[in-house]
């Protein structure tokens, strides 16, 4: 079954002052696969991630979406498919109260008010969250945020989860929960991340990007054993993987 | 420079939030009709933007003190008149909720003051002409200075005549003027700095930022007759029916008007509106209000010479000052009563 | 505009500079307080706007040289105050320290209406020191229902009540994004001027070159956080428009305070109760 697929055939993007960001990318995930995305700074990740659900259209070359190619007709189906986390969980927490925040999406589906209020508490629920729903978002701590954030997603229903630096500015303790959340869900995940230990943990299979081109994809132990691979696209092996 | 509660008569108060919020729902529908949604978090973090922006300062060469941006005419630039006067609108309702700046029916005014002058009046006048279609530094630079100035000249003027027309100050106008004015061109040129030194900053990092916004003011279809037309509807109508209610209760307004013309209050005819609405008073009144009846013969007996004292009984103001201090006494117990009931015993 | 001393004392007609750490600690001392559960607290704050407003004209409606008839209506800020579990201290605090306008304007009154209105044991008090202190009265009556206002009902409330009484839904939205995103900005405005006084000596560093840029950076970077949000929000379905999901139900209690406050405040408008009073207490003494 094709269903829930990401693929990628050639994708190529420049920023609007002609820099190259990404120069010919291509792979397929399939359903529940569970991907990490890394490299250094600058290597492409956040720009990948944001073709995802057509934030950038890319300049040549195709995104596929379970059973849609990413055009701009299919672009709602595809943003309902693809739930997005971005790296600042500020930016995606922009109403009043986390109840509101969570409610957006589901409410810009059209959905009755009863069904909102039954995704709202279960995303909630899920994150274990239910306690800051009358809460507003700027008196959250950094962990909290980021579980909402996630929240905010969940309610939507998508079948595909995009993470942008999920522990990114989180203590260890929330970035234990954290890990331990994502380890959870059933979707297909794709995270970006600089957390390579948080990588080894969630994803069987990692992308290498450098310079805007896949340097590498395959199972995240064998990549992470590549010092002169890890090396070269600025990374470095994590320290759990060199003890074991 | 804020108004002030204080400072307010009812009927000027009035006029101006109607005046101000005929433009706010002018302005909401013209962002309405015209925009692609990307306004609403951009107008939202601007304003979060210029108060982060007030806490950061800057020295003035050779006065020791300091300055800081107000914010108007930026606004103006960076977004169009519609949309930065529906941020300025609520950056002095924050202002004015949070830290007492001014006042909740002051809060017209200053929204009128602050917004109307730049966003209606400098950009459209003074900065777009000066700027026009391809900037350069010098057209920005000269743009923005003369535009803060006007601005803050006319939002001042707007101050000086809104407290005039309360009444409630005494200043006389050419004083007042004589304040105001040169205080804030002071402060109107040191805005202006700012604006255009920070417009300058945005027009070398990021060009396209200045001409979308000129553009963006352009799309929405900038139309000086109908904001005019929404500003004189609103305050005409609600100037009728507010003085029509002032002339019933006997406000500021009317303090300010009989002065000048020499009148007092209690010699105002006793006919028309006001003169049924007195008598009715009267005989609902169980105890006939001071100021209307009991004084009127022995403040003038008392003191002869000066008839055209506010008059207020001598025993009636010694009751009035015992009183009000009871009243004080007994608002304070309540104060203490409410706050020591939750308090555990 | 505004307009903030540093070294020398502050001129009369500046506002009330912004120091550093204040904006975010008053608004956060404020929005506390509005989160408490007092009865005062679970009113519809579409009540408790519409009875301050009321409350705000009645007193502004006096003619300019009424004390007395003023004293009465300080039982509304109390009892908001007292009922509210608000720190009356710390309001009181804020209230001498905010704008000082009406104050500035209102301090000529005794210079240019010196005629004498009140004979006390033989001393005459001129018109102008009584309309100052009408002014001073209105000042404190107004600023503290208004501060007691929000600490009772919150700002995101406010915002509720004024949707719900016809305020454009633009500017609303306008409100709430602004109130959102003041502390995100105010803490970025806050690092920055931590990290430039850090490296600035003798007052240099603090010109308007180096004011400007700083300026313009976090300009910038707040263009940028718009367009992530609008992102974001795009990928959550935003189509322009923003529901919100909210029932506010006009209850009894509303009503009765309403009902309440708004009469009171047309009796002490009608007749001066504190010369009632004084009437009655002599009466009584005598």
């Amino acid at each position: 079954m094709s269903h829930h697929i990401i693929e990628f055939k050639d994708v190529r993007y420049a920023y609007p002052d002609g820099t190259e960001a990404l120069g010919g990318i291509s792979f397929l995930i399939h359903h529940g696969e569970s991907v990490a995305l890394v490299g250094g700074n600058g290597a492409g990740k956040s720009t990948l991630l944001m073709h995802l659900n057509g934030c950038l259209t890319p300049e040549s070359g195709q995104v596929r979406i379970g059973d849609f190619p990413l055009t701009p007709k299919t672009l709602d189906e595809v943003r309902r498919t693809v739930g997005m986390v971005f790296q600042d969980p500020d930016d995606q927490l922009f109403m009043p109260t986390v109840y509101d925040d969570v409610a957006f999406g589901p409410l810009n589906l059209g959905l009755p008010h009863e069904e909102v209020d039954a995704r709202v508490a279960s995303a909630l629920a899920t994150v274990d969250c239910q306690k800051l729903a009358q809460r507003p978002p700027y008196k959250l701590s950094g962990g909290e945020k980021r579980s909402v954030a996630i929240a905010t997603v969940l309610a939507m229903s998508p079948s595909i989860l995009a993470l942008d630096e999920p522990s990114s500015n989180l203590d260890p303790r929330a970035r234990r929960m954290l890990i331990n959340l994502l380890a959870t869900f059933t979707h297909t995940k794709i995270i970006a991340s600089h957390d390579l230990d948080l990588v080894l943990d969630l994803c069987e299979r990692t992308i290498v990007l450098y310079q805007g081109r896949i340097r590498a994809d395959g199972p995240t132990r064998e990549i992470f054993l590549d010092t002169a691979l890890l090396e070269e696209c600025h990374l470095e092996r994590p320290p759990s993987l060199s003890l074991r | 420079m804020h108004m002030a509660d204080a400072l307010l008569s009812p009927t000027v108060g009035g006029v101006m939030w109607a005046a101000s919020g005929g433009l706010v729902v002018y302005c909401s529908r013209k962002l309405r009709d015209a925009t692609d949604g990307m306004s609403v978090p951009l107008m939202g973090v601007m304003g979060a933007f210029i108060f982060a922006a007030q806490m950061i300062n800057f020295t003035i060469p050779g006065t020791g003190s300091s300055g800081h941006l107000g914010g108007g005419m930026l606004l103006s630039i960076l977004l169009g008149p519609y949309a930065a006067f529906l941020t300025i609108a609520s950056v002095l309702v924050v202002q004015a909720l949070f830290f007492a700046d001014g006042g909740l029916l002051a809060l017209g005014c200053n929204i009128f003051n602050l917004g109307f002058f730049p966003c209606f009046i400098a950009y459209p006048l003074l900065y777009k002409p000066l700027a026009g279609e391809n900037p350069t530094r010098g057209r920005i630079i000269a743009g923005s200075i003369l535009g803060a100035v006007l601005s803050l000249q006319l939002g001042a003027f707007g101050v000086v005549l809104e407290t005039m027309a309360s009444g409630i100050s005494e200043l006389p106008f050419h004083v007042f003027v004589m304040l105001m004015q040169p205080i804030h061109l002071a402060i109107g040129v040191v805005e202006g700095l700012v604006t255009a030194a920070v417009a300058l900053f945005i027009f070398s990092a990021r060009p396209e930022i200045l001409r979308i916004a000129a553009g963006h003011a352009a799309a929405t279809g900038f139309s000086m007759k109908k904001v005019l037309a929404v500003l004189g509807i609103t305050a005409i109508l609600t100037g009728g029916a507010l003085s029509w209610f002032a002339s019933a209760y006997p406000d500021g307004l009317e303090w300010s008007m009989a002065k000048t013309s020499g009148k007092e209050e209690l010699e105002a005819p006793e006919d028309g509106v006001h003169g049924a609405l007195a008598s009715l008073q009267e005989k609902t009144a169980f105890l006939p209000d001071y100021a209307f009846k009991a004084s009127q013969g022995e403040a003038v007996e008392a003191e002869p010479v000066e008839p055209a004292w506010p008059a207020v009984e001598a025993g009636a103001s010694v009751s009035g000052i015992v009183g009000g201090g009871l009243t004080l006494l007994l608002a304070g117990a309540v104060g203490l009563f409410l706050k020591n009931r939750r308090k555990p015993v | 505009m505004k307009k903030a001393g540093a070294k020398k004392p502050l001129p009369f007609f500046c506002m009330k500079p912004m120091k550093l750490n204040t904006t975010l600690f008053e608004l956060g001392v404020l929005d506390r307080l509005a989160e408490q559960n007092t009865p005062l607290h679970r009113l519809d704050p579409r009540a408790k706007l519409i009875t301050t407003l009321g409350f705000i004209f009645t007193v502004v409606s006096f003619n300019r040289y009424e004390i007395s008839a003023l004293l009465p209506l300080t039982i509304y800020p109390v009892f908001l105050i007292g009922a509210g579990d608000l720190p009356g201290r710390y309001l009181f605090k804020k209230i001498l320290i905010a704008s000082p306008f009406a104050l500035f304007v209102g301090v000529f009154n005794p210079f240019f209406d010196r005629a004498p209105m009140v004979m006390l044991h033989g001393v005459a008090i001129s018109a102008g020191w009584i309309s100052f202190a009408s002014v001073v009265l209105r000042f404190v009556l107004t600023v503290s229902a208004a501060l007691a206002l929000i600490g009772i009902t919150g700002f995101n409330a406010i915002c509720m009540a004024l949707s719900r009484i016809g305020v454009p839904r633009a500017f609303i939205i306008q409100l709430l994004f602004l109130y959102r995103y003041l502390f995100v900005l105010t803490d970025e405005g806050l690092r920055m001027v931590r990290a430039r006084s850090l490296r600035s000596f003798k007052g240099r560093g603090t010109g308007l070159k180096i004011y400007a840029n700083m300026l313009g950076q976090l300009l910038l970077r707040t263009m940028d956080r718009a367009q992530r949000i609008h992102r974001s929000m795009l990928c959550r379905g935003f189509d322009g428009e923003i529901r919100l999901n909210r029932e506010f139900s006009f209850t009894i209690h509303d009503l009765v305070f309403c009902l309440f406050w708004l009469s009171f405040f047309g009796l002490a408008r009608s007749f001066n109760l504190s010369l009632l009073l004084g009437q009655l207490a002599s009466r009584m003494t005598a």
